[in-house]
């Protein structure tokens, strides 16, 4: 399964003047990865579940933040 | 920085004085969807952008200068040595008014260009997504002037400038899927 987010690696100039952030990150969300969506995937248990994701496929949820571990803070 | 070179990058030739014709590209020159747009939208967009794919901003947003300037070449030759009154009943008397036969950054409808005709959104599938939107309706917006023009000569460098579009909204497409690719998956062989 596709990752929600990408990271990259900035060019970090000697004469930054600011503290540099060492890794910066993007979301790919899952709808970049499928150009039609299939027939018969899997559903979230309940209703209220799904409701609470904002779709019926946990495939197609897209978590936002990234976990803090990685991305822009961790420098 | 830039170095230029004194010549266009497809040749201009126009076979008659057509002041309305030079209305309708003005679209291109300075409307929504024009070169002057596109040139400022991809420049702009480098700076925030994935390193892997800065270099093909810069490529596309050099290469929109040029057709600019092929805009520019065309407008002022329709123009260049029209009467005042054919100038008005071209729909150009407003723009006589205001410049003469001076080219100036406007859309067909007269209107100056704005800063609003472009993004920087900041998220790199955002703003490749608008590019690859722009460069579709800058295509098609050649269309409709090749549509509204008879003059073969022109059309012929409208017509290059169109598959121009083609090319760059394909390039846009595949600096997507470079930032869609999965670091860890890529070690194949």
């Amino acid at each position: 399964m596709s990752t929600n987010f990408k990271y990259w690696e900035p060019y970090i100039s000697p004469f930054d003047p600011c503290p540099p952030i060492r890794v910066k990150v993007y979301s790919t969300p899952p709808n970049l990865y499928m150009t039609f969506q299939p027939t018969g995937m899997r559903q979230y248990k309940t209703a209220k579940e799904a409701l609470q994701h904002g779709t019926l496929w946990p495939e197609l949820f897209s978590p936002y933040p990234d976990s803090p571990k990685r991305g822009e803070l961790d420098g | 920085m830039w170095y230029y070179e004194k010549k266009l990058q497809y040749p201009v030739k126009v076979t008659e004085c057509n002041p309305m014709l030079a209305k309708f590209l003005i679209e291109q020159y300075g409307g929504a969807d024009g070169e002057l747009s596109a040139a400022l939208r991809y420049l702009n967009q480098r700076y925030t952008i994935p390193d892997k794919v800065i270099g093909l901003l810069t490529d596309i947003g050099t290469e929109e200068f040029a057709h600019l300037e092929m805009i520019a070449t065309m407008v002022y030759k329709l123009t260049k040595d029209a009467s005042p009154e054919q100038m008005k009943a071209a729909g150009l008397g407003a723009h006589y008014a205001s410049h003469e036969r001076a080219l100036y950054y406007e859309n067909a409808g007269g209107s100056p260009w704005t800063a609003t005709y472009i993004t920087a959104k900041g998220d790199p599938i955002a703003d490749l997504y608008e590019d690859i939107a722009a460069e579709e309706k800058a295509r098609a917006t050649y269309q409709w002037i090749i549509n509204l023009s008879d003059d073969p000569d022109l059309n012929d460098s409208l017509k290059f400038l169109r598959e121009r579009e083609i090319i760059h909204s394909l390039r846009f497409q595949e600096a997507v899927e470079i930032l869609k690719e999965e670091r860890d998956s890529k070690k194949i062989y």
